[in-house]
This record gives C-alpha cells, structure tokens and sequence, in this order.
C-alpha cells in the first residue's frame, strides 16, 4: 500500500500536526518508504495466530478502590503554558 | 584528580566504603569533567549544586558507616527519566521549560540507594532514533575518534556541527558517550527497539535491557509502552549489575512492573557458565554480513565454549519480520502515548484561534522531522480501515516472534549469542537522510528481544580493523537477567577491557 499527497494530509490532520504545501510532497516519499519497508509481513502466514497483549504473561494487579492522591491542583498547573484562576485556558471552544 | 573519574562504580563504591576518597571529592571531579567535555554535547542539564549537597549528604552517611548500595556514586540521568524540580525534555522542543513536580520510580530507587545526580544526559527526540541526532539539543559526539582522525581535526570538528566525528548510536548517546568518556561512573537509559545495546556497542561499554516489567515505568516519558524499558549504562558488566539491582524492583505506580523481589544481580558477576548452552540463531547471519561482525561472532562463542558451555544453533524463523513488526507497533504506541502533548497542560504552546488550530500548530513546531514522521505512521495504521492490516497483523507477527524464543528456551539453551549492531559506529551526519529506513536498519539485531519483552545485554567484544569498539548480545530467559551478567561477563573477560579513548576533546 501506498499513500497520496491527500492521504498524507489526512493523516496529518488525525495526528494533530500542521503540515505545509512544501513539505507534503517529502513527507509521502518517507511514509511510503516506511510502507515498502512493512510490506515483508505480508508474506507471513498468520492464520489462527493471536495477536500479542502482553509481552510477560502477568495478570494486571487490583488494588483497593480508595483515593491515593489529590489535593495538588497547583502542581498539576505548575507546567501548564496559560492558566487562570485554577483552571487550563484554551481558546473558545464552544461558540 | 582525573584518576577518580577512571575508576569503575564497583572501584568508587569500594573507596568510598573504606573512607579512602569522599563522595565530594569524586562527584567534584566528575562535575570538572563534565565542565571540559561541554563540546561533546552529551548533557543538557548539569545539577552541580545538587550533586555537590547529595553528596555532603552521602559522605555524613558513610561516616557513620551507613549508606546504600550506591552511596556517594556519581552518575548521569537520561533526559527521559522525571527528576523533581530538574530538567526533564526528553530532548525535545515540545517539552520546553518542563520541570515534573514528581520523580520517576527509578531514579527514586538510586536516590534512595545514595547515588549522586550529576546533571541529565542527551538523547534522541522521544528515544526516536539511532544515533542521538534528532535531540533538540543537537548530536552527540563520541569520545572515539574517527579512524584516522587526529585530536586536532577532531577539536575542530567538534566546534562546527560535528559533522564526520562519530555517533555514539542512539538513543541514549548522551548516556553512552557520557560513561565511555568517563563523565560519570554509569548512567540510566532506556531501550525501546536497542536504545540501551546499541550505544554500548558503539562506545565499548556495557547495557543491559532488562525483561519488560523489571523497572518501573513510571515518570519514564513513554515512547511505546510495551516495548520500552530501564536499564543501565556501565563500563563493566560488574557496574551494570549494580546498577540494575538499584533500579529494578516492583512498583505499585506501574500495572507493569514485576512483583517478583530483584536478586543480587553482582553474586551473578563471576558465577562458573560450565555446562550452559548457547543458542546462536541462524537467522541472524545475514546475506552481505559484515566479515568482521561475523569473526567477532564466531569468537564470542570461542570464548564462551572455552568457559565451559556448549554451543548450539537455534533457529528463530520469525526474525526477519521484527524490525518491519517493530515499525508498526512502536509508531502505533508513539501516536497514542504523544497525543498529550497538545499545548495546553504542558510544555510548548503556539497561539492560534481556535483549539484544533492551537494543536496542529504547537505539534508542529514542538516535533522534530522524525516524531512528526514516526506519529503519522502510527496514526496512519490506527486509522480506520487499515487497523487489522498493519497493527494487528503486526500484533500476530510479535507472537510469533515470541513463540520462536519460547521454543529455542524450551528446548533448554539457556541463553542465545549474536552481534549486537549490523557494523561499528558511523558519522554524524552520515545516515537516514534519503530514506529513514536506513537509519532503522541499525537496531535488526537488538529490536527482536524488545518484542519478546526478553531481557538483552551486550558487552564489548574487541575493536574493528579501524579501532572501533564492537558488541555481542547475549537474550537470556525472562527475569533470568543473572545468566546474562554471568555470560557477558565472560566475554568481557576474554575479550579483555576495551581500553577507552583518552580525553582528546579537553
């Protein structure tokens, strides 16, 4: 499979990331390279294979349904870029 | 003063015990050597008045004769690791200015220990990457000189792009550049595809992966979560031990981590390898194989059939198919993991007029070229439609990958022998730019065990006719990290210390 200038500037769009005009073109290039590359998996046989969900054969722990942790608001805002009155600003979302 | 920064951990740790050199005096020379080796790029961050007050702390401690594994021992933190207060980017420009206000689990575990924070190391954008050169922050040099090359033209190298000085892999280059020039005694990394084994073998020195689930996760900024992992950089197999027993351990922050209590990986260092068998697989020889790599190979499984194992080959069918597996399920795990970052909790934010408009625009400017190309991968095959074609087919290929493994384990090779990078380290600015997929081809080797979550460690093997240091891996049984710091330690021994460059670039 391979992409084209419209696919790679959907993707872009899904994956959030602003893509100009100039560099679209490249950007197929190196995805499609990428494509050729993973094309190998296409000859393996893969019938009545599970696909993997856990690299260690662990059982996921549970531990008590009790809060840990809270309390901390300026910490959580410390790194944020705008805040304002306890809160993230963003630009209006809801016209 | 230049002595204490060549001792090993194990050396450092044993004089410091004895009282015959502080931790003041040693975290101060390596802060000085830092200080000269600036040129190398290999920290972002040096913490010196922290590391001078942690280690008055550790010298009040081994005065009364207390103190941990690692106390008063200097080491580095890759930028990947959270540090309270401190630096932590993960190299890349969408974390700008980012200081956790929490502490990742391993690094709580050496402080804990008694080691002393020098500063935090150079890596790859997000650990994306093979040869530390889509940091933010610029390449790193390795502290070997080019073939050929004479300290002169390196210095000046060294001072205009770096261009043709050699990498020291990715992408925990800092890290390894960092030990090798002996900037601090060892140093964290992580490894997602062979971000810890292949800077050891490029700068001759030792890193271990362990099993997936050994170290925490936890405060690592997450690249793809089932694949990546802790471990240690060290010059010797001894240090990496020591090293690891720190950092591991089970953690409630972290679903993934292992319950099980972490032995005394150094009572391993030294243990008799009489009567183990060693699997070399077949499908590792490659068509067009370096003559050297594969010598080195050949010699490796000399040394260890001189130790007393027995040596066999074992064949992995499915080993073709990782590295194409790998560059689906880690870009796949990128596109979800990054989606955080997104301009408005943390770390870089563009203005723009509306909120779609606010992520686009920060994600662009924040990314490097090859995060932006590695999450439109992993969007690409998440996306609807092609889903079951690239993630899950890739998903099948990662079981049988694992299956291949769990077949040469049962059939009772105790643990498997191959190079551990297709050649010696290569020039900045040499690799990738024409078509990423070159770039990739470095981890074939080392990117199978992240996808069996199997436990890796290379060692270094010996030099290149052109004096470049080379590695061998060993892939051992899950959490039977113990065999491998037994076997590498072996091949450290028969090979003999790789002696390390002097400081040219002071």
């Amino acid at each position: 499979m391979s992409v084209d200038l419209k696919a790679v500037r959907r993707i872009a769009h899904l994956a959030r990331i602003e893509v100009t005009e100039a560099e679209t073109p490249h950007l197929q290039s190196e995805i499609n390279a990428i494509l050729k590359f993973v094309e190998a998996l296409d000859a393996v046989d893969v019938d009545g294979v599970e696909p993997m969900t856990s690299v260690i054969p662990m059982r996921l722990p549970m531990r008590e349904d009790v809060v840990t942790d809270g309390g901390i608001a300026p910490l959580v805002l410390a790194n944020a870029p705008v805040t304002e009155d306890g809160f993230f600003v963003v630009p209006k979302v809801i016209e | 003063m230049t002595d204490l920064t060549s001792l090993t951990l194990a050396e450092a740790r044993d004089r410091l015990k004895s009282r015959a050199v502080s931790s003041l005096e040693i975290s101060k020379a390596h802060l000085e050597a830092i200080e000269r080796a600036k040129m190398l790029n290999a920290f972002v961050a040096t913490t010196a008045d922290k590391a001078l007050e942690m280690a008055e702390a550790s010298d009040v401690r081994l005065a009364r004769g207390e103190g941990g594994p690692l106390e008063g021992l200097p080491i580095g933190v890759k930028d990947l690791y959270a540090t309270r207060g401190v630096h932590t980017q993960a190299c890349s420009h969408i974390l700008d200015d980012f200081k956790p206000p929490y502490e990742s689990t391993v690094t709580a575990n050496l402080w804990r220990d008694g080691a002393v924070m020098l500063g935090k190391l150079n890596m790859d954008e997000f650990a994306m990457g093979s040869s530390n050169e889509t940091s933010c922050y610029g390449p790193v040099a390795s502290p070997w000189l080019p073939p050929n090359w004479s300290r002169d033209r390196a210095r000046a190298a060294l001072s205009s792009g770096k261009r043709g000085l050699l990498t020291p892999g990715g992408s925990s280059g800092g890290s390894a550049s960092a030990v090798a020039a002996r900037l601090c005694l060892a140093a964290t990394a992580s490894d997602t595809g062979g971000s810890i084994r292949q800077p050891a073998a490029f700068t001759g020195i030792v890193g271990i992966k362990p099993t997936y689930g050994r170290c925490s996760r936890y405060g690592m900024v997450a690249f793809a979560s089932s694949l990546d992992q802790a471990g240690p950089l060290a010059r010797t197999v001894r240090d990496a031990a020591i090293m690891l027993r720190s950092m591991a351990g089970p953690d409630a922050k972290d679903s993934t981590c292992s319950p099980a209590p972490v032995p005394d990986y150094e009572a391993a260092v030294g243990r008799s390898v009489k009567g183990m068998k060693i699997g070399v697989p077949k499908e590792y020889r490659l068509e067009g194989m370096n003559s050297e790599i594969e010598a080195l190979w050949t010699r490796g499984a000399e040394w260890l059939r001189a130790a007393g194992a027995s040596v066999v080959e074992v064949s992995l069918p499915h080993t073709p198919y990782a590295l194409p597996a790998y560059y689906i399920v880690a870009p796949a795990e990128a596109s979800s993991n990054l989606a955080r970052y997104d301009g408005v909790r943390y770390g870089l934010r563009e203005p723009a007029a509306d909120i779609v408009e606010l992520y686009e625009k920060t994600r662009a400017k924040g990314f490097g070229a090859e995060v932006r190309r590695r999450l439109m991968i992993g969007t690409y095959v998440l996306s609807a439609g092609y889903y079951d074609a690239y993630y899950v087919r890739a998903q099948k290929i990662r079981t049988l990958i694992k299956r291949d493994f769990e077949r040469a384990f049962a059939d009772g090779v105790d643990a498997i022998l191959t190079p551990a990078t297709p050649s010696a380290a290569f020039g900045i600015g040499e690799k990738g730019s024409e078509n990423p997929v070159e770039m990739y081809l470095n981890d074939v080797f080392t990117v199978t065990v992240n996808m069996a979550g199997l436990p890796g460690l290379v060692a270094p093997a010996g030099l290149s006719s052109e004096g470049l240091p080379l590695g061998l891996q060993l892939i051992g049984r899950p959490f039977d990290e113990e065999t491998l710091f037994a076997l590498g330690e072996t091949i450290e021994q028969s090979a003999g210390r790789t002696a390390l460059p002097e400081p040219w670039w002071e």
